[in-house]
């Protein structure tokens, strides 16, 4: 019971993982693509992560939670990381399917100040 | 003199939790530790925290996370959903949506839930933290999708974390400057 719960939660991480990584080939400009790793991946590592909190709360003695910390941190990081590359990409005028706004691609921007 | 002594008695608590969850171990030595650790880290980074993070309403902010894990659980299956089928629905769009979030914290966690909830990633925010770009992957309505991360996401963080900052605001110049 316990190993068909466990499975099947890998098996819905690894198909939302895949599915993430599907959309930064198959989505049309970088602002699009943007989107797959920073949400279908959160279920993805969460469904993993709570296999993990399954597996080794029942195999180890007292439960397991710092897989917790592991999606908390991955809550925190991964849409900076996806602000940055965003911001960046405005910045340098990447190619984009949606029109971008003036405002934001104008030459300074944000808190950039440097001479 | 407490200010000075325990400066973020939330970051403290937070501090001591997550030591508790990355030793794995819940055992009173390990918070006492946890404890202590909250306790020195903070004095070390004051610099990082002119202010003192504060949290008007707790229990709403409970509500609020709830809220977004379950938007989450939506968004990934919505973003899967038009990942599988193709550019076809894909109809990208930026959206500016005007802030009236003031503080650094909500602001933070507001550019955070927009990133990880349906179809939407906050992009850019203006100099004057204002205006915060969105782009959304599939948007039919521009301005029913700033509404509605407006009233969904935005309220209940300035209910939780400034309900009584109200225009004109008290806010400080960005004083950050890059290296280069």
């Amino acid at each position: 019971m316990q190993e068909i719960a466990i499975s099947v939660l890998i098996v819905i991480g690894a198909a939302f993982t895949f599915i993430g990584s599907l959309g930064l080939a198959r989505l049309g400009d970088f602002y699009s693509r943007l989107h797959g790793p920073t949400k279908a991946t959160t279920l993805g590592v969460g469904a993993l992560l709570t296999a993990s909190v399954i597996h080794f709360s029942m195999e180890g003695e007292g439960i397991s939670l710092h897989e917790l910390l592991v999606t908390v941190f991955l809550f925190i990081t991964a849409p900076v990381s996806a602000h940055l590359l965003a911001k960046t990409a405005l910045h340098l005028r990447v190619r984009s399917i949606a029109p971008p706004p003036r405002v934001a691609s104008s030459s300074r921007t944000g808190n950039e100040r440097s001479a | 003199m407490l200010g000075r002594l325990l400066p973020h008695p939330l970051l403290t608590l937070a501090l001591a939790l997550v030591w508790l969850l990355l030793v794995n171990s819940f055992t009173s030595g390990q918070a006492l530790l946890g404890l202590c650790l909250g306790w020195a880290i903070p004095l070390f980074t004051r610099r990082f925290w002119p202010d003192r993070v504060r949290i008007a309403r707790p229990w709403w902010l409970v509500f609020f996370l709830v809220k977004v894990l379950w938007d989450i659980l939506v968004a990934n299956l919505t973003v899967a959903l038009l990942i599988l089928g193709g550019r076809r629905f894909a109809r990208p769009a930026f959206v500016p949506v005007q802030l009236e979030l003031r503080t650094e914290l909500a602001l933070s966690i507001l550019a955070n839930t927009v990133s990880l909830t349906p179809g939407t990633v906050s992009a850019w925010l203006s100099p004057d933290r204002r205006t915060l770009l969105v782009h959304g992957l599939r948007v039919t309505d521009p301005d029913a999708l700033a509404r509605e991360i407006k009233t969904r996401y935005e309220r209940p963080l300035k209910d939780i974390f400034e309900p009584d900052i109200v225009e004109p605001d008290i806010f400080k110049p960005d004083t950050f400057e890059p290296p280069c």
